[in-house]
C-alpha cells in the first residue's frame, strides 16, 4: 500500500491520527490487547481457579501436542477443508466454466438464489440440516426408502462414520454457491479472444480450461481459497448447532474444544494455548495463500 | 452467435438441478414452519406466534436488533473516519499501524474471547448487551478501516486538493466531497457489518447467561436443545432468525455480492 496522502502546509501532523484514534482505541482495547493477553496466558498455569498463576514456559504447548483430543479435533478441521474449500471450489469451477461463456437468460436470478446460504446464520443452517438428516422424516432417508434402499437409511448425525462428512456437506452447501458466483463473474472478465485463439489452435475444452480459464481466475481462486479455508479452521457455530462434537468426539473441532476448556472446564490457560496455535495456523495459511497468489493481490482485499 | 433455446436446455437442466439442492433445505424449513400442529388454534402462523411468545423469540429479536444497530452505526462511522485518515490524510506511524489493524481482520475471535470474558466479568459487564456491543465494534472497525481506506485511496487526490483550494476543511472534504461518492462502498460496509453482527454466535454464547438477554442465534441454539422433537416450532424459530438478513440481502444484493466477492470475512 503506497502512502500518497500528503499533509498541507501548516497542517498539524497529528490531524490524521485524530481521525484514526476512535477506531484505533476500540480496536486496541477490544481486539488487539485481548489477543496479546491470550498469547501471554498460554505460558502460564493457574494454581487454583481464580488464584495465582505461575509461568510454565512451553509446558502447555508440550501438553497440547500430546493431547490426542486436540490432535483429532485439529485433524477434523483439516477434513473440513475438503468440504468447505475443495468440494465447493472444484464444483464451482466446473459449473462456472460450463455456464459462463454462453448467455443464459435468467442467469441473474439463479445467481441471486445460489448466494442465499451465505447470508444465513450458521445456527439456522444447522437447524435446517438436522432436519435434512432426521432419521425418520428427513428428506435424505425418505429419498433412500423411496428408492428401495432402506438398508442405507440411518441416523446420519449419530454415526461415527458419517457424522463428520454429514456436517461437512452442510458446510459445502453454504460455500458452493459463493464459489460459483465468484468464478462466474471472474470468467466474464477473461477476454473472448483468448478462447477464440485457443479454439483456432485446435485446443479441446479441457485444455482451454487449463490454459485460459484457470489462469484467468487466479484472483477469484485466491479469494475463494482464503475465505473457505479460514472458515473451515474457524468452524464453531455449525458444529455446535448440529452435533456439539458428538458422537464420541467424531465431529469435535478446535473451536469447540477452546470453548469447552475455557468455559466449561475453566482451564483458561490451556484453552488460550489452543487458541494461540489455531490463530498461528490460520495466519500461516493466509500468508502462504497470499504469497502463492501474489501477482493477483490487486483483485483481493 | 446467439444460442437458441434448444441449445440452452442442458444449461438450464444443470442450473435447476443445483437450484434444487440449494432450495431444498430452505423449502423444507418453510413448509414445516407453516405446518399446523393443532388445527384451529392460530391458523397458518401458529408456530410463529408460539416461537415468538413461548420461545421468547420476540425478546431475542429485540436484543439482536439493539446490538446490531448500535454496532453497525458506530463501526461504520468510526471506519469512515479511520479509513479517511489512512486513505487521504497523512498518518504518522502508518507503516506500523496499518498491519496492526490488518491482524485483527485475519485472526479468529477465539483468539480474543477468553481475556475479553474475564475483563468483562471483572467490570460487571457480562450479562449486559455492552459485552456484545463493545467487542464487536472493536472487531468490526478492523475490517471497516481496511475497506474504507482502500476505497478512499482509490479516489483521485485532485478531488481533495480542489475542494481544499475552494476553502473546505478536511472535515468538510470528507462529508461534502468524498462521502457522496463513497456511498456504494459505505452501504456495502453497512450491510456486511449488520449481517455479521446479527449472525454472531460465540461472543453472545459466552457473555450472556441470562435468558432474557440472549440474541437470536443463541436463542435458537438453546431452543433447539429443548424442543428438538417439535420440528415445526423450530423451523418457525429458524425463519425468525433468518428473515432479517434475507430481506436485507434481497434489497441490497449488489452490495452483498460485491462485498463478499472481494474476500470480506469477519475477523
Amino acid at each position: 500500500m503506497q502512502n500518497k496522502a500528503k499533509r498541507y502546509p501548516g497542517e498539524s501532523k497529528w490531524k490524521g491520527l485524530l481521525y484514526l484514534l476512535p477506531a484505533l482505541l476500540l480496536y486496541l482495547i477490544f481486539t488487539f490487547l485481548p489477543i496479546l493477553e491470550t498469547i501471554r496466558s498460554s505460558f502460564f498455569q493457574a494454581e487454583s481457579l481464580y488464584g495465582a498463576r505461575s509461568f510454565v514456559w512451553f509446558q502447555n504447548y508440550i501438553k497440547l501436542f500430546q493431547d490426542s483430543q486436540f490432535l483429532s479435533a485439529l485433524r477434523n478441521n483439516f477434513v473440513f477443508i475438503f468440504f468447505y474449500s475443495f468440494l465447493p471450489i472444484s464444483f464451482g469451477l466446473f459449473l462456472a466454466s460450463f455456464l459462463a461463456r454462453v448467455r443464459v437468460p435468467g442467469m441473474r436470478l439463479f445467481r441471486t438464489l445460489y448466494f442465499i446460504p451465505q447470508v444465513l446464520s450458521m445456527v439456522v443452517v444447522g437447524v435446517m440440516w438436522r432436519w435434512m438428516y432426521d432419521p425418520n422424516i428427513g428428506p435424505i432417508n425418505v429419498f433412500l426408502r423411496w428408492l428401495g434402499l432402506e438398508q442405507f437409511a440411518q441416523a446420519w448425525l449419530g454415526s461415527f462414520t458419517f457424522a463428520l462428512p454429514a456436517v461437512g456437506m452442510a458446510a459445502a452447501w453454504v460455500q458452493y454457491g459463493f464459489c460459483m458466483v465468484l468464478f462466474l463473474s471472474g470468467i466474464q472478465r477473461i477476454p473472448e479472444e483468448l478462447y477464440e485463439a485457443t479454439s483456432l489452435d485446435g485446443a479441446n475444452a479441457f485444455r482451454q480450461f487449463w490454459h485460459v480459464t484457470l489462469p484467468g481466475l487466479i484472483p477469484e481462486l485466491s479469494v475463494a481459497l482464503m475465505t473457505t479455508i479460514i472458515a473451515a479452521l474457524r468452524v464453531f457455530d455449525l458444529v455446535f448447532a448440529m452435533t456439539k462434537g458428538a458422537p464420541g468426539g467424531s465431529t469435535e473441532v478446535t473451536g469447540l474444544l477452546i470453548y469447552r476448556w475455557a468455559f466449561e472446564l475453566n482451564n483458561h490457560s490451556y484453552a488460550a494455548t489452543m487458541a494461540t496455535v489455531l490463530t498461528l495456523i490460520i495466519l500461516l495459511i493466509s500468508l502462504v495463500i497470499r504469497r502463492v497468489f501474489k501477482q493477483s493481490e490487486k483483485g483481493a482485499l | 452467435m446467439k444460442p437458441t433455446f434448444r441449445k440452452l436446455i442442458p444449461h438450464y437442466l444443470l442450473l435447476c438441478l443445483v437450484l434444487f439442492f440449494v432450495l431444498l433445505p430452505l423449502w423444507g424449513m418453510l413448509s414445516k414452519a407453516f405446518e399446523n400442529p393443532d388445527p384451529g388454534s392460530f391458523g397458518a402462523l401458529a408456530n410463529f406466534k408460539r416461537a415468538w411468545t413461548v420461545g421468547k423469540f420476540g425478546l431475542f429479536f429485540k436484543n439482536s436488533l439493539i446490538v446490531a444497530l448500535i454496532v453497525t452505526a458506530i463501526s461504520v462511522l468510526l471506519s469512515i473516519l479511520s479509513g479517511y485518515a489512512f486513505g487521504k490524510l497523512s498518518v504518522s506511524g502508518k507503516s506500523l499501524l496499518f498491519p496492526l489493524i490488518l491482524l485483527g481482520y485475519m485472526v479468529p475471535f477465539d483468539a480474543a474471547i477468553i481475556p475479553l470474558y474475564n475483563w468483562m466479568r471483572s467490570l460487571g459487564l457480562t450479562d449486559t448487551l455492552w459485552a456484545l456491543i463493545l467487542p464487536q465494534i472493536g472487531l468490526s472497525v478492523s475490517f471497516g478501516t481496511l475497506w474504507m481506506s482502500s476505497y478512499f485511496e482509490s479516489l483521485p487526490d485532485e478531488l481533495v486538493d480542489q475542494a481544499t483550494i475552494d476553502g473546505c476543511s478536511r472535515w468538510q472534504v470528507l462529508w461534502k466531497v468524498l462521502m457522496p461518492i463513497a456511498r456504494p462502498a459505505s452501504s456495502t460496509l453497512i450491510v456486511l457489518i449488520f449481517m455479521w453482527t446479527w449472525n454472531e454466535f460465540l461472543l453472545a454464547l459466552v457473555m450472556i447467561q441470562k435468558e432474557s438477554l440472549r440474541t437470536l442465534p443463541v436463542g435458537l441454539a438453546f431452543f433447539q436443545g429443548r424442543y428438538s422433537a417439535n420440528i415445526p416450532l423450530m423451523a418457525a424459530g429458524a425463519i425468525i432468525v433468518a428473515l432479517p438478513t434475507l430481506l436485507l440481502y434481497i434489497f441490497f444484493q449488489k452490495q452483498f455480492l460485491q462485498g463478499l466477492s472481494s474476500g470480506a470475512i469477519k475477523g
